[in-house]
Order: C-alpha cells, then sequence, then structure tokens
C-alpha cells in the first residue's frame, strides 16, 4: 500500500506540520522517547479502532452458543461457517443483500446523473435566478431531513409508493451537498473549451456527455461512492418506508433479526460481516477518491 | 463568464438548456424535501392521527394544541436532556479524539501512516446498524469482552446498557468510535494547510511543543474547527439509530433521543400531527445551537490571546 502515500489526501500545501519535527540539540533518547510515544498512542488509538472489527470476524466463525460462555473467547475454537450457512439458507441474508444492491446502485446512478448535471449547469451555464437558486439550496442545508419524513411518507402513500423501493430511492435521487461538490470542481473547466465545441456546432447535450463529463470524472467516482455508501448504510429512511419484510434492506433486516435472535450472537455477528464487507472493500478499493471529496467538501 | 450575454439564438438555447440540466434536481428536491418540509410545518398544526390517515375527513385543525402537548409531555423533556447530554458530551469527546489523532498522525515521527489513516478511518464507512450490533455485544454485561477486560483490573462487571446510568455513555463511547475517522481527515487536509514557518517563528520565540499547538494550530484551525463543530453537532443531534438498535430507548427511558420520540409518536402510534410539533422542535433547537456556536466562535476570534 505504499504507493498510495503520494497522493494520499495531500491536497498539495506545505509539508505537514502538526508538531514539529527537529528537537533542540538533536538529543537521540529524547527523539527516540518521543517517537515511541506518538506510535504507541497511534497504535492504541488502531487497536480501538479495528478490534470491534476484527472480533466481529471471529465470533462470526464460532460455533452456535459458543460466544456466550464464560470467559467469552476471543479465537473461534473449531472454525464453522454454520452461521453464514442459517444467515443465507433460513434468514434469507441473499435477497437482503440483492434489495441493498439494487436499491443503491439505483439511487447511485440516478443521484449522480442529476447532481452532475444540475452542478454543471450552476458553475458554468448562465440562466436567470441562478445565484438566488443555489443560495437557497445551501440554505436549505440547515434542515434536517427527517423534519420531512413524516410528510413525505404520507405523500409516498398518497402515491402509492410505499413499500417499494422507488419510495426509498425517489427521495434521495438528488441533494444539495453533491450539487455543490460538482459545481466547485466543475468551476474550474475552461470556458474556451465549451466555447470551442460549440463554435464546432455542438449541441449542449453533446458537451455535456462528450467534453464535460469525461472532464469531470475524478468527482462522479466520488459521488458516487458517497452515494452508494449512503444508501447501502441507511437505516431509518428504508425503515420507514418498507413495511414489507421481503423488501428489506441489509441493515433493517439485520436490525429486526437483532431484536428476534438477541441471544444468537454468533449468527448476527455475521450478519454484521455480511453487511459491513461490501462497504469496507469498496472502500478500501477507492479511498482515494472518498477522501478527497470528504475533504473538498469541508476546505475550501 | 466573457462568452455570455450575446444576442440571439444560441443564447436562449443555452438557457433552455441550462434549465433542462437543473430540473431534475431541482424537481426532487422541490418535491421531496421543499413540500414535505412546507407540509410537516402545517402538519403540526392540526390532528393528524391513525383515523385523519384512514379518512382525511377525520383532520382537523389544532393551533398549538400539539406544542402544548408535546412541551407538558414528561417524556420529551426527557428525551431532550438525553439529546443534551449525547450532544454536550459526545460532540467534545469525539473532536478531541479526532484532532488528537490528526496531530499524531501528522508528527514527522509518527510511522505507517496510510496504514494508520486507513485503519482509522474504517469505522466511518461502516453501517451503522451492523456495528451497533457489535458493540451491543462487546457491553454485554455477562460475555462481553468489555467486562472482561475490566475484570482483569479487579472491576465488578457493569451493566452498560442495561444501567440507566450507563446507557447513554456507552452509546457516547460507540458513537465516537464510529466517527472520530470522519472529522480527523478533514483536520489533516487542515493542519497540511498550515504555512511551516509559523512553527519556525514559534520555535525562534522559545514555544514550547503545547505552546505551539495552543498559539499556532489551534487558531490556525479555527475555522475548520467550527465548521467540524456545526457538522459534528447537527449529526449528533439526529441521534435514532443506536439507540433504536443498542437499547430500544431504554433503560427507563435514559436513551430515549428526540428523534427517537420523534419516530414513536409518529410511526408507531400514528399521531404524526404531534410527531411533526416534536421535529420542528427538533429543528429550533439546532438553530439555536448553531448559533450559539457561531456567537461562541465570535467571541473567541475578537478575544486577545
Amino acid at each position: 500500500m505504499g504507493h498510495e502515500e503520494a497522493h494520499f489526501v495531500d491536497l498539495g500545501g506545505p509539508r505537514p506540520l502538526g508538531g514539529p519535527a527537529d528537537v533542540p540539540g538533536g538529543r537521540g533518547a529524547v527523539m527516540k522517547a518521543r517517537s515511541a510515544l506518538v506510535n504507541v498512542a497511534l497504535w492504541l488509538a488502531v487497536v480501538f479502532a479495528l478490534f470491534p472489527l476484527l472480533w466481529m470476524l471471529s465470533v462470526s466463525f464460532m460455533q452456535p452458543g459458543a460466544a456466550s460462555s464464560y470467559p467469552p473467547p476471543v479465537l473461534p475454537a473449531d472454525a464453522t461457517f454454520a452461521n453464514y450457512r442459517q444467515l443465507f439458507a433460513q434468514a434469507g441474508m441473499g435477497r437482503y443483500a440483492l434489495n441493498s444492491l439494487a436499491i443503491a446502485v439505483g439511487m447511485t446512478l440516478a443521484s449522480v446523473l442529476f447532481n452532475v448535471m444540475a452542478g454543471y449547469a450552476f458553475a458554468k451555464l448562465r440562466f436567470a435566478g441562478r445565484e438566488a437558486i443555489f443560495t437557497a439550496l445551501l440554505a436549505a442545508l440547515v434542515i434536517p431531513g427527517q423534519v420531512a419524513m413524516l410528510p413525505l411518507f404520507l405523500m409516498l402513500k398518497q402515491m402509492g409508493l410505499v413499500n417499494t423501493w422507488a419510495g426509498v430511492i425517489l427521495p434521495g435521487m438528488a441533494g444539495v451537498f453533491g450539487i455543490f461538490l460538482v459545481r466547485q470542481y466543475a468551476r474550474s473547466i475552461p470556458d474556451d473549451l465549451l466555447e470551442a465545441a460549440r463554435i464546432d456546432g455542438a449541441g449542449e447535450l453533446r458537451i455535456f456527455f462528450l467534453v464535460v463529463l469525461p472532464l469531470l470524472r475524478p468527482i462522479l467516482v466520488t459521488l458516487a461512492m458517497f452515494a452508494f455508501l449512503g444508501s447501502w448504510n441507511d437505516f431509518m429512511w428504508p425503515l420507514i418506508v418498507l413495511t414489507d419484510s421481503a423488501l428489506h434492506t441489509l441493515p433493517v433486516a439485520l436490525a429486526s433479526l437483532s431484536r428476534e435472535h438477541v441471544q444468537d450472537s454468533e449468527l448476527m455477528m455475521a450478519g454484521a460481516v455480511v453487511t459491513i464487507l461490501p462497504v469496507l472493500l469498496l472502500f478500501l478499493g477507492l479511498q482515494r477518491h472518498y477522501l478527497q471529496g470528504l475533504t473538498s467538501g469541508a476546505v475550501k | 463568464m466573457s462568452t455570455f450575454g450575446r444576442p440571439g439564438g444560441t443564447d436562449m438555447t443555452r438557457r433552455l438548456a441550462a434549465w433542462i440540466f437543473v430540473a431534475p434536481a431541482l424537481a426532487v428536491i422541490g418535491l421531496f424535501f421543499v413540500v414535505p418540509v412546507a407540509m410537516g410545518f402545517a402538519l403540526s398544526f392540526t390532528d393528524f392521527d391513525l383515523y385523519a390517515l384512514a379518512d382525511l375527513a377525520n383532520l382537523r385543525f389544532a393551533g398549538l394544541a400539539n406544542y402544548v402537548q408535546v412541551l407538558t409531555l414528561p417524556l420529551f423533556w426527557k428525551s431532550l436532556g438525553n439529546t443534551l447530554y449525547f450532544v454536550l458530551v459526545g460532540v467534545p469527546l469525539s473532536i478531541s479524539l479526532s484532532l488528537g489523532c490528526a496531530v499524531l498522525l501528522q508528527s514527522p515521527l509518527a510511522r505507517f501512516k496510510p496504514f494508520v489513516r486507513t485503519a482509522l478511518f474504517a469505522p466511518v464507512v461502516t453501517t451503522l446498524v451492523a456495528v451497533a450490533v457489535i458493540w451491543r455485544y462487546l457491553f454485554h454485561v455477562r460475555y462481553g469482552l468489555l467486562n472482561e477486560w475490566l475484570g482483569a483490573f479487579g472491576i465488578a462487571p457493569i451493566d452498560w446498557l442495561g444501567d440507566p446510568h450507563w446507557a447513554m455513555p456507552s452509546i457516547i463511547l460507540f458513537s465516537a468510535w464510529k466517527g472520530f475517522g470522519a472529522n480527523m481527515i478533514i483536520f489533516i487536509a487542515a493542519l497540511q494547510a498550515i504555512p511551516a514557518d509559523l512553527y519556525e517563528a514559534a520555535r525562534i520565540d522559545g514555544a514550547s511543543r503545547w505552546q505551539q499547538f495552543r498559539h499556532v494550530t489551534v487558531p490556525m484551525l479555527g475555522p475548520t474547527l467550527f465548521l467540524v463543530s456545526v457538522l459534528t453537532m447537527a449529526g449528533y443531534f439526529q441521534l435514532f439509530a443506536e439507540p433504536y438498535v443498542m437499547t430500544q430507548g431504554g433503560p427507563l427511558e435514559s436513551t430515549v433521543s428526540v428523534l427517537y420520540l420523534m419516530y414513536e409518536e409518529g410511526f408507531r402510534w400514528w399521531n404524526l400531527g404531534r410527531a411533526s410539533a416534536v421535529a420542528f422542535l427538533l429543528f429550533v433547537l439546532m438553530i439555536v445551537a448553531t448559533r450559539g456556536l457561531l456567537h461562541f466562535a465570535r467571541r473567541t476570534e475578537e478575544a486577545p490571546r
């Protein structure tokens, strides 16, 4: 993973300096002690962050009932796939995983397209009320989404969309944060480039798909990751909209499973692994894009 | 910019194109966010309940009755107290953890930085419900590893999620674990943007490490610190899934949050009017808290150092 270092959350500023480096006089022992202190503290933090996840993995392979013994075992004495088998064969985990996947993919495709179109227009195309609308959108960021949940539920019920995937996906198909992110990025597209395409006789749609989209590729990946992880991990809205358990997503299914199977720790840990692993792997594969999006959203 | 404002047909089509580009996103946000927010506000002044859900003819204007009912409901004040407890302890804890790890990671002495950074960030991308299930087990009074470790130091088992005094601190610890990596990444980016010569100058003036942190790092991080505080606080006010999965609001309603109350009122008892009033009270509370933070940030900025 060494090659990641170079472009990893490096925004191109001067070299990192949280606490300054040199020690007056360069006394080796002090330096060593300091280095040990810093690294021990960081490793403690790493253990704190990773231990629950590693333990989840370990318990998920224990024999049913093994984790509920005293003292609690750390590693499986007799590793087994029984919990995973039970999850997929009896608890319908495969179906929930597919539900989650379908909803997350649908939400990702739609929201990336809509947010990119809008973000590009707010950055590069002029139209009446552009600034006013954009300011209003930013102002709407202070309103917590839960304020809209109850009436939204009633609206979707009226439209016959309660208990459908569409009901989960529709409200998430565009978002102010996504539009903002794209707008920031799209502003760096040179006007001359767009103008040249126009002089060549290209229509606005053609310019968008053939010139703008390729230039926006990095932010598309970031946006897609945010959308996918957001949808995959979302709990409250799918819990409200999807009343039929056959349509449940993984988090909703896991929550209701954990209420039924309070004692079956091994089974629940296997369920947690199935839920977390896809997003964790996705993040590990594309973390550069994700982290850059996170910082560019917060630091100007 | 210079290319705009030319008369003629191309300008017209360009404007039309712009509207076509923003229309889908604005339609989604308008229809599924702005309209429901306005409706929710109206709803909070009606007696919308299970009967109105069955037949809208049963719907009546209720004036401020919902707000009066909610404000005289002991459970609302309890949930408000719980939420404030969660925010006031959880936000500073989470932010200090983020800042501490960011500063350590920025130290030239730190080793294996990419791995450490990724490891510390990993909990952020995990699914909240799933990791809440893990932590519920870690916190288990008999089979949880936390009590097992504490036992090694001679500390008697604590019923983390079953004791009204410990349930909220447990949820706070869990939330800090889940979220600190996100702010850490933002702090790292901000730390990298601090000019190195500021530290150089401070060092020449004989400032100690702590003084450099206090008088260079913290002031230079000011705007980021403020932004991170606002965002984290907004997130913490929306506490819901943690108690839903880990404690179901218990024990003795010690982990019922305002949003949990809204969910119970709205989607369990179908008192949508009253639940809307709860939602708007939470909104007002968040605005007030953000204003307060802004006020505090301005005061510290003006205060002489």
